[in-house]
């Protein structure tokens, strides 16, 4: 058989809050070809066979960070997974774990906007300079401190990955931590006693119990875990510094 | 503004157990429940006498507290985290105390009859 005539089945998760009392799965058979991805099957549907499926989707090249779906249980970007991975099986896509849904796959994003705020996501300059003195210099060490965690791309697969913001959606989750990290390992920035105020609390680094598999599931290779951990140390430093240093530790 | 948690007290046992676990929990299973019983080693190299002296002093008295007590630390956090992570919440409260209870027990009635000695 040549590609043009193999089908390959996919099973999406529908929910309509307007009528839909709990999301149900609908199975769709759509053309198979080796080089498409799950989000180019899904637009297939779309298109051609159901206009009322709901995605998120836009750059087709795991830059935007929009498109992630579960892929037979796995968070996982649409547009980077290909159909060639599962045929001639059957994919699941369902909506992001541990998210609320809006409509089909369209998970509603505000709890991880509103943490993603909250650590101040930009860098504080530490002095304040003028246009005259120029740009702020950064050794090649400096930016290999946190130029991994500067990957992130917001998609929150790492949360669908995560059993704790899972069990307790307080915890400010991997993501975002390995993002306050990004920003406090940067040398120009200045904010770091703020943000260390979030690290330290239950909901920031100590709500993670290093199970890992957000690292595991990003496709930016940010590595959420070792963020998190590093910063265990530093709020382990910070809460016992305070007792030693004048004036308390970093973040009083 | 958020609380701080107690938590590095107790992470940084479970870090030191940790490092006590994976570097000297290997060896001294290796010296007391092989090389020994397997003649690897002499029978006179944990003679009471010596195993005594050295329990004596406080570097040997330091060495004792250490690997008994610190393993536990890092037991009892890594049971108590993973029951949290197969979603078993029923008597919490009750886990804790278990798990870190069982820890300090197993620091406290050691560091006495270590002082004791």
């Amino acid at each position: 058989m040549t590609d043009i005539e193999k089908t390959i089945e996919i099973e999406v998760m529908r929910y309509h809050p307007e009528q839909d009392a709990s999301p149900v799965f609908k199975t769709y058979r759509i053309p198979y070809a080796s080089d498409q991805s799950v989000l180019q099957g899904l637009q297939y549907i779309k298109d051609y066979i159901d206009g009322t499926l709901s995605f998120r989707w836009s750059c087709r090249m795991a830059i935007c960070g929009s498109c992630g779906v579960m892929i037979n249980n796995q968070p996982k970007l649409s547009c980077k997974t290909f159909l060639r991975d599962y045929y001639p099986g059957k994919i699941r896509v369902e909506a992001l774990q541990h998210l609320p849904i809006e409509r089909d796959l369209v998970i509603d994003a505000t709890d991880f906007i509103n943490k993603l705020e909250s650590i101040k996501p930009y860098i504080v300059p530490r002095e304040a300079r003028s246009l005259e003195q120029g740009e702020y210099l950064q050794t090649p060490e400096q930016l290999a401190r946190y130029e991994q965690f500067s990957s992130c791309i917001n998609c929150m697969l790492c949360y669908a990955a995560c059993p704790q913001y899972g069990l307790k959606p307080e915890f400010t989750g991997p993501g975002v931590l390995a993002l306050l990290h990004r920003y406090n390992a940067d040398s120009r920035d200045g904010a770091r006693a703020d943000r260390m105020q979030i690290v330290n609390a239950e909901e920031g680094v100590w709500g993670c119990t290093l199970v890992g598999y957000c690292s595991e599931v990003c496709p930016k290779q940010v590595d959420p875990a070792a963020a998190v951990n590093r910063n265990k140390v530093n709020s382990t430093l910070d809460y016992f510094l305070r007792f030693l240093m004048p004036g308390g530790g970093e973040s009083g | 503004m958020m609380k701080r948690s107690n938590e590095p007290v107790f992470w940084s046992l479970f870090g030191a157990g940790g490092v006590v676990a994976a570097f000297l929990l290997p060896m001294l299973i290796f010296i007391t429940g092989i090389a020994l019983p397997l003649g690897i080693l002499p029978p006179e190299a944990l003679a009471y006498d010596r195993i005594h002296s050295f329990a004596s002093g406080w570097p040997g008295k330091l060495f004792l507290l250490a690997v008994i007590s610190l393993p536990l630390w890092q037991s009892a956090h890594r049971i108590f985290l993973s029951l949290h992570d197969l979603g078993i919440h029923r008597g919490r409260e009750f886990c804790r105390w278990l798990c870190y209870g069982t820890a300090l027990l197993g620091t406290l009635i050691p560091l006495i009859l270590l002082i004791r000695i």
